[in-house]
């Protein structure tokens, strides 16, 4: 199906379960690198982001159970409470599953757009959360949906070309 | 989402909104249950110890840069550090010759007037191993945990003052809340004239404020704040803050008082942990508990 509808019609591999999973922990990995100060404001969600690729581009594989599981692993890493991350992720996941026929038609700057507000989305519900529970916002943590956002073109030619047969096959 | 799930020919499981709602709910519960009550501190510690080899994965790069970074030193920084480090320690033995003197004095004068001791405090060195990714919050993860008996509480201080508390304990690595973090107070007096006070963490900013110290209250910009050591768990007289600005308006009855701290807060890569072994009497009971008892034993306990 994906074959079909992508707009450059270009073939992939099916995506097995090792790729999915490598790719998740890859992501979780690049979001506990130690980073900080400004730089953690600016940090992009990878987790958020490959999580957002799978449920727009494999929506049977990858759904808001396996989002939420991620986001049960990040409040743990992030001593944030339990269900903090993992709410903000089952929405995100809902999200790209419920647009996932949209972005694939698109090219990557229709989908950068397309995708942004669901970013935003996951963000506000993890400040909304963190809001109810403490009282203030920190407003620069809204920085980071754009970072995130920006390297959704990036993030999707590298999967995309990860997913793409071997030279020596093509004709 | 009517196209999802328009036609089916194919069993795909519950809805995307059914799923959504089931794990929005399940969210919501473990939050409501996480802020209330702390039961999930024990699957906390799996889950963690689940995550520690990827957290421990990430900061690989980090290590290894450090080691490399350790391994290349030339000789001649070597050579003028060892000067350095040996001029540092000649000054630091004629300091602690004096400082020997005088504690045994203290000691002595402390028996003569029956002031408890001062019992020492036992150190522990960590590394940090990575920073809170969460914006909101201001808190390391150290490679020290229940494992090196470590306990929630200790206090983190570098070679130059406070740092923070350590908040949460796992089998190989603890949590640490610094200073800096949003309502996080330390109880502090002036080093210029012991005015006792309480140090609150700004959040956003990485400063810290002194709240509801009144607008002529006697503070300058520049004074040291030092730990007051009356709650028991800091120890007295570390170094924690320095005064930075003093707003006076007297159409509010307090005083807006900003301080940044003194210690290596942000960019400290080892940590000293105190074990506070000196515990405080027990604090008498309120007044509304005493009719069942045990005010009067908490108070005979704190008689010598």
């Amino acid at each position: 199906m994906t074959i079909l509808v992508t707009k450059d019609r270009e073939f992939l591999l099916p995506a097995s379960r090792t790729f999915i999973a490598l790719s998740l922990l890859g992501a979780l990995v690049l979001d506990w690198l130690p980073w900080s100060g400004i730089w953690l404001s600016l940090r992009p969600d990878f987790v958020a982001l490959v999580l957002l690729y799978w449920c727009t581009h494999k929506p049977y594989r990858i759904g808001i159970g396996i989002a939420w599981a991620m986001g049960i692993l990040a409040d743990v890493a992030d001593a944030s409470l339990f269900g903090q991350h993992a709410l903000a992720y089952a929405v995100l996941a809902f999200g790209g599953i419920v647009l996932h026929r949209r972005v694939q038609m698109f090219d990557l700057r229709q989908q950068t757009m397309q995708i942004f507000p669901l970013v935003l989305a996951a963000y506000a519900v993890y400040a909304l959360v963190h809001w109810q529970l403490h009282g203030y916002i920190a407003w620069e943590y809204f920085s980071g949906s754009v970072t995130t956002t920006l390297l959704w073109a990036p993030l999707t030619l590298l999967l995309q070309a990860l997913r793409r047969p071997h030279a020596e096959n093509e004709l | 989402m009517e196209h999802t799930d328009s036609v089916r020919f194919f069993k795909r499981g519950p809805s995307p909104v059914v799923r959504l709602v089931f794990f929005s709910l399940l969210s919501l519960l473990l939050l409501f249950v996480d802020a209330r009550y702390k039961y999930l501190e024990s699957t906390r510690n799996v889950l963690a110890t689940l995550v520690y080899p990827i957290q421990r994965l990430a900061t690989l790069p980090a290590t290894v840069w450090h080691e490399v970074d350790e391994f290349l030193v030339t000789q001649t920084g070597l050579i003028d550090e060892n000067e350095q480090l040996r001029e540092r320690h000649i000054t630091d033995i004629a300091h602690l010759q004096q400082l020997r003197i005088l504690q045994k004095e203290n000691a002595r004068l402390r028996k003569l007037l029956d002031v408890q001791q001062h019992s020492e405090y036992r150190l522990q060195l960590a590394e940090v191993i990575y920073v809170a990714r969460d914006v909101f919050q201001r808190k390391v993860f150290v490679d020290k945990g229940s494992q090196a008996g470590i306990e929630a509480g200790q206090v983190v201080m570098d070679d130059n003052g406070i740092i923070g508390q350590v908040t949460r304990v796992y089998p190989w690595l603890s949590e640490i809340t610094l200073v800096t973090d949003r309502d996080h107070a330390v109880p502090v007096q002036i080093a210029r004239n012991g005015l006792r006070s309480i140090v609150f963490g700004a959040g956003d900013t990485g400063d810290l404020s002194l709240r509801y110290m009144p607008v002529n209250a006697d503070i300058k910009e520049g004074d040291e704040l030092v730990t007051s050591g009356i709650d028991g768990t800091y120890p007295p007289g570390v170094p924690v803050a320095m005064v930075t600005h003093i707003e006076r308006d007297p159409a509010y009855p307090f005083a807006r008082i900003v301080c940044s701290p003194v210690a290596g807060v942000n960019d400290q890569r080892f940590l000293l942990i105190l074990s506070n072994e000196r515990k405080l009497p027990p604090r008498p009971l309120a007044a509304s508990e005493q009719p069942h008892g045990k005010g009067k034993q908490g108070r005979r306990k704190m008689l010598p």
